[in-house]
Parts: C-alpha cells; structure tokens; sequence
C-alpha cells in the first residue's frame, strides 16, 4: 500500500471514528462507523486480505449496520441533549483511560522497529482459497462451533426481542370499525 | 512506491482502540456503546490483518472472520436485549438502566 | 505505464457512459412498453421542429426522455423538507446510485484485444474476487434508499426506507446463494473467467452456457435482482396506493432524477448480472476465436477483431432482451403484499437456494475425485 493512501485512510478512519463518538445523532454516528467500516475493508485489501476486505464490507456494512439501523428506528431514537452531570467519575476515568491508553501506543510506536518491512507472499494469500483451506483444516472445531453461535444468537434475539406479552394474551385480532360500532351498540 | 511498515498500522488500531474505549466509557446510549464496542472489535481486527500480512501466515484473516462472525452474533443478541430493555424501561440510556429488576 | 493508465481510464469511462445512457433510454423504452401494453400512444409530444411528422416518422419520443426529462427535472426547485437532514437528504441519492453504478465495473462486455503492445480485457476491472466485489456493492447500496426514506422527515418516506431496506437485506440472501452456486460451479470468482468457460459445446451442438448447469440459480438471481431493484412486483417501498411515493416522497428536481436513475441502473445491472452467469455473457453460440464451427461441421472462419466485435454486440443483446424482460414483468404482474413478500424470500427462495447449494456442492465434490 503506498504512504500517501495509507495516510489518507488513516485520517479518515481516525475522523470517522470521532465522529462516532462525539456526534449526538445515532444515524449520524452509525454512519460515521460505516464510514470506518469500510475504509478498514479497503486497508485490509491493500494488505493482501482481499477476502476478509470484502466480507467485511458484505458482513458488517451490509447486514450488522443494517440491523442496527432497524433497532435506532424502532426505538424511534432522536438527538440526545447535551449530557446531564451525574457520572463525573466515569466520563474522568474514561479519559484517564484514553489518555493511558494513547501514552501506551506513543511508547509503542517510539520502540517499535518502524523499519520491519512486509515479508513476501504468495500472490494466492488472502484468496478465498487459500482462507478456506485453513478454515476448513485446521480451524474446522471452530468453524462448526461458530456455526452453532450463530444458530443460538438468533435463536436468543428472536426469544428476546418478542413480545414478552404475547405468549400470554394473544395480540388482539385486527377487527373494522364498523365491528367496533356494532360492539359498541350492543352495549 | 514506498511500502507502510506494518507497525504504523498496529498504531493506527490502537489508535482506534482507544476512541472505541473512550466511546463506551463517556456516552450513555446503550446503542452508541454497541456501535462503540464495533470500533474496538475492528481496531482488532486491522492489528490481525496487518501481523497476518508482516508474518506470511493466513490465520490473522481467518481469526478476523471468526471476529466478523461473533460480531455478528453479538450485534444481533445485544439489539434484541436492548428492545426488550426499551419495552420494559422506556430509556436506552446505560444510567437509567441500573435496575436488575423492575 | 502512461499508456496504460489511459486505456484503463478509457475502459472506466466507456462502460460508465455505456450504462448511463442504457438507463437514460430504457427510461423511454419503460414508457412505450407500458403504452404499447395498455393500449396508449406513450411518450409522444417531443418534436424537435416538428421533424418526426415531417420525415413521415411515428414520433421522436426517444428525445423526449433523453433530452427533455433531463432538462426539466435538473431545471425544477430542488426541495427540502422542513425539519429533515439537510446533509443526508442531500447525500441519499448519490449513496444510491454510486453502488450501484461502481459494480459495472467487474462486467466482462467482451473478449481480449490486443492494441500495440497492450493486450487487455474488455472490462473496466477485471480481478479475481469480482464476485464478492458484487455481492458487496449491493449490500452497500442499501444505505442510499434507508437514508433518504429517514433523511425526508416524513412518515410515508420513513416507512418506504424501512421497507425497502428490509425488502433488499432478505432478498440478498438469495442472491448471494445463487451467486455462490455458480461460483461453486466454475471454481472461480473472475467474472470474465466465468464468461471464458461458458465458451465451446456439448454434444457438438448446445451452448456451454451456465443456464444448462444451474437453471434453479437463474431464476433465484433474476428473481432476486428484480426484487432489489424495487419495482413491481416487488415496489412495497414506493407503492403509490399505499405510501404516495414511499422513499422519494420529498425528493424533486435532480436528486429524484437520480433515484430514478439509480432504478433503471439496476434493472441493467440485473440483466447484466444474469446474462455473465447463465447466458454466456459475450459468448456467441458455436463462434470460437477463428470463427465460426457450425453443428455440422462446417468452418466459417472470420477476422479475430470480427469475434471481439460479434461478441460485445452479443453482450449487449442479451443485456438489452433481459431488460425488456423485466420491463414486461413490471407491466404484467400486480403487487405483492408485505407479508406475501417476506414469505416469498425468506420460506421459499432461501431453502432453494440453500438446496441448490448443496446439491452442487456435492456434485462438484463427485467430479472432481
């Protein structure tokens, strides 16, 4: 990947990811993390994980986002105010532990040997081939494992996001008004 | 053409880390943490890619599918608690939410 | 390295101006088709001067849509609503189109031709994961419609976006399957690799075409297709009956000019998604780099700049009878309802799909040992 696109993508996703902490709308922030979604997938390409770059782009920007996208509507989320005091402590060591934690990568970046080049690869690494021949050899428990996570998660999304109510008083029957009206005079 | 270091992408992670910690530490929307915990969940991921490629070897990129995939399970079991915590509390807000009961 | 920075940038933009003027005319060929099937005249008050009765012609409505419409659509008040977004009102369409329009760039339109000492494909980009570049882009391509339906302030317009966003992620699923099946298949992710082994016979006679090996997978994409691009009989998210204009309801002037843009780039995208997988793409039947081998056995032989030639023209009326195709379907079948629609993908489409899957796989495993 050459510096000046690797600059410009840096940039960007350290932007966008301030922007989905600071911005107040959660469309605007879920945006901005799109955002940093996909220039992380367009890294990953540039890397050689050609694969991995484009299911994350299908994975996470397509569906995950989606979701959560669904969720900020049903909830019918607006703009928060700005914040109410009460949890002083927690934004202090939230900052703390920022500030403890960008001390930590400038020590990282000071010691690192910057002059590590990329070792050379095949030009088949990252393909699907060459992911699936590990998935599917030497990660394989994992794989199935994964596979049984997923069955489970939306089993348990769907057992929690129901209506709770439902199982015990059935959703009333969608009736016409003129049925209420004859209910109604009946009465 | 000059190539990146791969060290200047692991700071680029951390980097990312440390706005996805701060993300979930100062704001109170339950569903911006969600998205917050996404950000450090990628600055992982790019941290893998990035060794995957220094080193010659391919499971950094199998590990970050299997991250993609929990990540997947995650959202959608988190988004569902968060619904059945909005039936039940009327708020998303992590403050308001300090009842283990109601 | 110059020169071949330029004949990439002449592949880009040829394909793009290609697609954008396919979907300027099928916006006319829309409006005759329709007319021709309810028994109207159409499209049929543009005259530049009165040429067309003049020269004896039926009409010159082509030049209505593609130099009247522009013009008054990019000319009217671009209005926003009281209350939306500004920013994402205004980024929606684009956020639409752009997905949309960048997936071109993966289609194959024809063989490899040789300029000087540049030998290249006919195709804008061609690398080895275009498969998954495609399936991403759609995915992509959600966000323009969600956004612009939430963007609006408007309760019709949020619904639409819902709809269509939830229309477009179920009926991905479907497509992605039958995408993986042909890829299953062919054992390779390149388009143009695909194209390539759809080329020679069977039996001396039929077509290698993928159609013959995955006829389930055909009609999932192209049903599947049509569902993503959101037109009857799959337009819940902009059903007039029900929601005025669903997610476009506030949009006008320009940007609405896009959305509707970005409709009929998708109709040309699904035609030409069906015809690289199932119709051979550039393939003519029984025609090989020296020519034609007729069934017989009979060799016409004719210029290789010919069979490029024949190919790309075959290209495109494969594309263009798909779109006709679709547009006939637009006009013949009436609407689904909500539910009918979610059934429809998620109860029948995806347990095929899964299915066919399978099956192939197995087959494929059987072949190869």
């Amino acid at each position: 990947m050459p510096l000046w696109l690797f600059v410009f993508l840096a940039a960007l996703a350290v932007l966008a990811a301030l922007g989905v902490v600071l911005q107040r709308n959660p469309v605007h922030c879920l945006m901005a993390l799109v955002v940093v979604l996909l220039d992380l997938a367009v890294m990953f390409i540039g890397l050689g994980a050609v694969t991995v770059g484009f299911l994350q782009a299908i994975v996470y920007v397509g569906a995950i986002m989606v979701l959560f996208l669904f969720v900020i509507w049903l909830l019918n989320l607006q703009t928060e105010e700005r914040r109410v005091a009460g949890s002083i402590g927690l934004r202090f060591f939230g900052a703390v532990g920022a500030a403890a934690l960008v001390a930590e990568l400038c020590v990282f970046v000071v010691k690192a040997p910057s002059t590590a080049g990329l070792s050379h690869v095949p030009p088949t690494f990252g393909s699907i081939g060459a992911i699936a021949e590990a998935l599917f050899t030497d990660y394989l428990i994992a794989f199935e494992a994964t596979s049984l996570l997923l069955l489970v998660a939306v089993i348990g999304a769907v057992a929690l996001a129901r209506r709770a109510t439902a199982s015990r008083t059935r959703s009333p029957v969608p009736v016409s008004p003129a049925v209420h009206e004859q209910i109604g005079a009946r009465q | 053409m000059m190539s990146v270091p791969p060290s200047w992408f692991m700071a680029l992670g951390a980097l990312l880390f440390a706005i996805g910690a701060a993300g979930v530490l100062i704001r109170r929307n339950v569903i911006v943490m969600l998205m917050a915990i996404e950000l450090m969940l990628n600055a992982v991921n790019l941290t893998f890619i990035a060794l995957s490629r220094s080193l010659g070897s391919i499971d950094g990129q199998v590990i970050v599918l299997f991250v993609i995939t929990v990540a997947a399970a995650e959202a959608a079991t988190g988004l569902a608690i968060i619904i059945a915590a909005f039936r039940n509390r009327e708020t998303v807000n992590a403050d308001e939410l300090n009842l283990m009961r109601w | 390295m110059a020169v071949d920075l330029v004949i990439a940038a002449i592949r880009a933009v040829v394909m793009l101006l290609l697609v954008l003027n396919l979907s300027a005319i099928l916006l006319w060929f829309e409006r005759k088709g329709s007319a021709l099937i309810q028994d109207r005249i159409g499209a049929n008050r543009a005259a530049i001067l009165g040429v067309g009765a003049r020269l004896g012609l039926p009409n010159l409505g082509i030049v209505n849509t593609l130099l009247a419409d522009p013009i008054k659509m990019f000319t009217k008040e671009d209005f926003v609503p009281a209350g939306a977004d500004h920013f994402l009102h205004g980024l929606a369409p684009f956020l639409a189109l752009f997905p949309v329009l960048v997936t071109f760039a993966v289609i194959p339109i024809g063989d490899t031709v040789t300029i000087g000492a540049h030998t290249f494909d006919l195709v804008a980009a061609d690398f080895n994961d275009a498969a998954l570049y495609v399936l991403a882009s759609i995915g992509i391509g959600v966000y323009g419609i969600a956004l612009g339906g939430w963007a609006s302030n408007n309760r019709w317009a949020l619904l639409g976006g819902i709809r269509a966003s939830a229309q477009m992620i179920s009926y991905e699923i479907a497509m992605g399957l039958a995408i993986v099946a042909v890829v299953a298949t062919y054992g390779t992710l390149s388009l143009q690799a695909i194209v390539r082994e759809q080329g020679g016979v069977w039996f001396g006679w039929l077509p290698r075409w993928g159609i013959i090996l995955q006829p389930i997978a055909f009609l999932l994409l192209f049903t599947a297709g049509m569902a993503e691009s959101k037109r009857v009989p799959f337009d819940l998210p902009e059903s007039e009956s029900e929601l005025v204009a669903g997610y476009f309801t506030e949009y006008s002037g320009g940007k609405q000019a896009v959305f509707m843009l970005t409709d009929f780039a998708e109709v040309a995208l699904v035609a030409m998604l069906v015809t690289t997988f199932f119709f051979g793409g550039w393939q003519v039947p029984w025609l090989y780099r020296d020519g034609f081998h007729l069934p017989g056995g009979a060799l016409v032989s004719i210029p290789y700049w010919a069979v490029v030639v024949l190919g790309v023209v075959a290209f495109w009326i494969k594309t263009i009878f798909f779109c006709w195709l679709q547009i006939l379907i637009r006009w013949t079948l009436p609407r689904f309802r909500y539910d009918q629609l979610m059934r429809f993908g998620w109860k029948l489409l995806v347990p095929i799909g899964l299915l066919n899957l399978i099956v192939t796989a197995v087959v494929v495993v059987m072949a190869g040992s």
